[in-house]
């Protein structure tokens, strides 16, 4: 038997299945993951996109829907998805897909493209205390992607070219609409490319380290969300956390779909 | 379409405005002062000719701030035929103050405000709110234009011209008719709930698919303007007369929605509401002159 974590997110829909493990003589019950999927819903609405995603995820993992005892739900569209169980916030999500994926890893930093929280978590996984964006684009990853289109420099280049920086150029604006207009002003004085790009990585690594300690700082510290790929972003973090390593989960993109598959799993 | 392809259109791109008395003869003037702000987003120099108001020039900031404050006074001083010698005083203001190469003194844009809102609105002003490019300031004054309390947002897009210039180039809209823009609809619509910018924008499109007219998504992208700034208003308390300057003062999609929200009028004006920091920063000029006495020449 399998649970199932579908994560709607506002451009992908991430589904993930786990199964349980038979270690002999372990105390605690171990799972493994069974199959993971991810689709981009493009123009469906929100519950065909469920339906479609799950579906084709059965499919890929060939399993069949009457294998799944439990689906629960994260992610901005997880009220939509009529034939989940129950449904978790991408917070709780997160944690526990983040500390089972990283067992050391006390505090999760979540950097996706509309929000940037810091999250505090147990050894299980729960939630005890975060801190986010909330209201503000400053500290997300549409951040890093505004910067990036008045920079002319694909996201994907960017974290790259702010390694070869060695500069500190304070960004003054913390708004991203002002901020791209500093950006512009910078390439106007002649400023390389790669100076403003870590500059702007260094902007949105101090804003989420600022989240991330109103709740403390505790354990390891584990990176999820749209920016792990972003490699000069995880150098930024590491300086501004003052820490010598940032844990980066395998399959970031499916880490809160695990999370609430994992949820589900333990009977949710 | 209508578009040339190739072409992009600047939707956000305001009318510049460069305008003298022509009734008046600055010679005839005994002291002839001028303030400069230099904003993030626009800059104007005005002319005031025995502290009357004489002539303005209002344009788009562009890379540095001399030279921004240099363009400015140009374009009034070659409509004129003056010179910047002819000019006794100069106060810069705002943003980029320090850096006007030609002032002999710089005065914050929120005391040049509340000067200019007095001189524009009546000396019956006491609460001035300023939408500016990048911040948005409410300001107590007293019958002397005096600034007697202030608040301020300098750190958000939301509720200022910015923000208000990112929605014209998504919808497409030139800026100039947004307002009129907004009112053209079958029902008001609730306000956009994002209060960031980055946020307000993927909201709009999400609103145009899910059927609304551009013309609602404005509406309601104005009625979040205004309850933002009325935000800002009522932690400072409004007390009447009240006056808006800055751009968005142009723009009656934003201030039907505040005096709405606030149920009180705005001082209706015959002036460009964007000069009011270099018209009160010339006013002061003028000033500091019949203190000092005989004139000096400009530096």
């Amino acid at each position: 038997m399998y649970s199932a974590g579908i994560d709607m997110g506002s451009r992908t829909v991430k589904v993930v299945f786990v199964e349980e493990l038979k270690v002999d003589g372990a105390p605690q019950l171990k799972w493994g993951v069974k199959g993971k999927h991810i689709m981009f819903p493009e123009d469906l609405d929100a519950d065909q996109a469920a339906d479609k995603a799950f579906n084709e995820a059965l499919q890929a993992a060939g399993i069949t829907r009457d294998k799944v005892t439990r689906v629960v739900a994260t992610g901005a569209g997880r009220k939509q998805v009529k034939f989940a169980t129950a449904d978790v916030t991408e917070v709780s999500a997160g944690a526990k897909g983040a500390v089972f994926m990283c067992p050391k890893a006390r505090t999760v930093i979540d950097v996706g493209a509309e929000e940037g929280r810091g999250i505090k978590a147990d050894g299980e996984g729960k939630v005890v205390d975060f801190a986010g964006n909330e209201k503000c684009a400053a500290g997300a990853g549409a951040f890093a992607e505004s910067m990036s289109r008045a920079l002319q420099l694909p996201l994907k280049d960017f974290g790259e070219a702010s390694l070869r920086s060695d500069k500190t150029i304070p960004m003054n604006a913390q708004c991203t609409v002002f901020a791209e207009s500093e950006v512009v002003s910078l390439i106007h004085s002649s400023t390389p490319k790669e100076d403003i790009a870590k500059a702007v990585l260094d902007a949105v690594a101090s804003r989420v380290t600022a989240m991330a300690r109103r709740v403390g700082i505790e354990g390891d510290v584990a990176l999820i969300g749209g920016m792990v790929h972003n490699v000069g972003f995880v150098q930024s973090l590491k300086t501004a956390l003052g820490v010598d390593q940032v844990l980066l989960p395998e399959m970031p993109e499916y880490v809160s779909a695990l999370g609430a598959a994992l949820i589900a799993a333990e009977g949710k | 379409m209508a578009d040339t392809a190739g072409e992009k259109k600047e939707y956000w791109r305001w009318q510049e405005n460069c305008w003298i008395d022509e009734t008046k003869d600055w010679r005839a003037a005994k002291i002839i002062t001028a303030g400069i702000d230099v904003g993030s987003v626009s800059s104007q120099a005005v002319i005031c000719a025995d502290g009357e108001l004489y002539g303005f020039n209002s344009m788009r900031t562009g890379n540095n701030s001399p030279d921004s404050a240099k363009n400015a006074i140009s374009g009034v001083l070659e409509k004129s035929g003056m010179k910047l010698e002819d000019v006794h005083y100069v106060v810069g203001t705002g943003y980029g103050r320090v850096n006007v190469p030609f002032a002999h003194k710089a005065i914050t844009e929120i005391a040049c405000h509340a000067r200019g809102a007095n001189y524009m609105g009546g000396n019956a002003v006491r609460t001035i709110l300023d939408m500016g490019g990048q911040d948005c300031k409410a300001i107590h004054c007293d019958e002397k234009g005096k600034v007697t309390n202030f608040l301020m947002n300098d750190k958000c897009a939301a509720g200022t011209g910015r923000g208000m210039e990112v929605i014209s180039d998504l919808m497409q809209i030139p800026i100039a008719e947004l307002g009129a823009r907004s009112f053209d609809v079958d029902e008001e619509p609730n306000a956009v709930s994002s209060v960031c910018v980055v946020f307000a924008k993927s909201e709009a499109l999400g609103l145009l698919k899910a059927g609304y007219s551009k013309n609602k998504v404005v509406a309601a992208y104005c009625q979040a303007m205004a309850e933002r700034v009325v935000s800002l208003l009522e932690r400072i308390g409004v007390e009447k007369e009240f006056f808006i300057t800055g751009g968005i003062a142009k723009n009656p999609g934003v201030v039907k929605r505040i005096e709405k929200l606030l149920g009180i009028q705005a001082v209706q004006t015959q002036y460009d509401s964007q000069i009011a920091g270099a018209l009160g920063a010339a006013l002061f000029g003028y000033t500091l002159m019949q203190k000092q006495g005989a004139p000096a020449k400009a530096a």
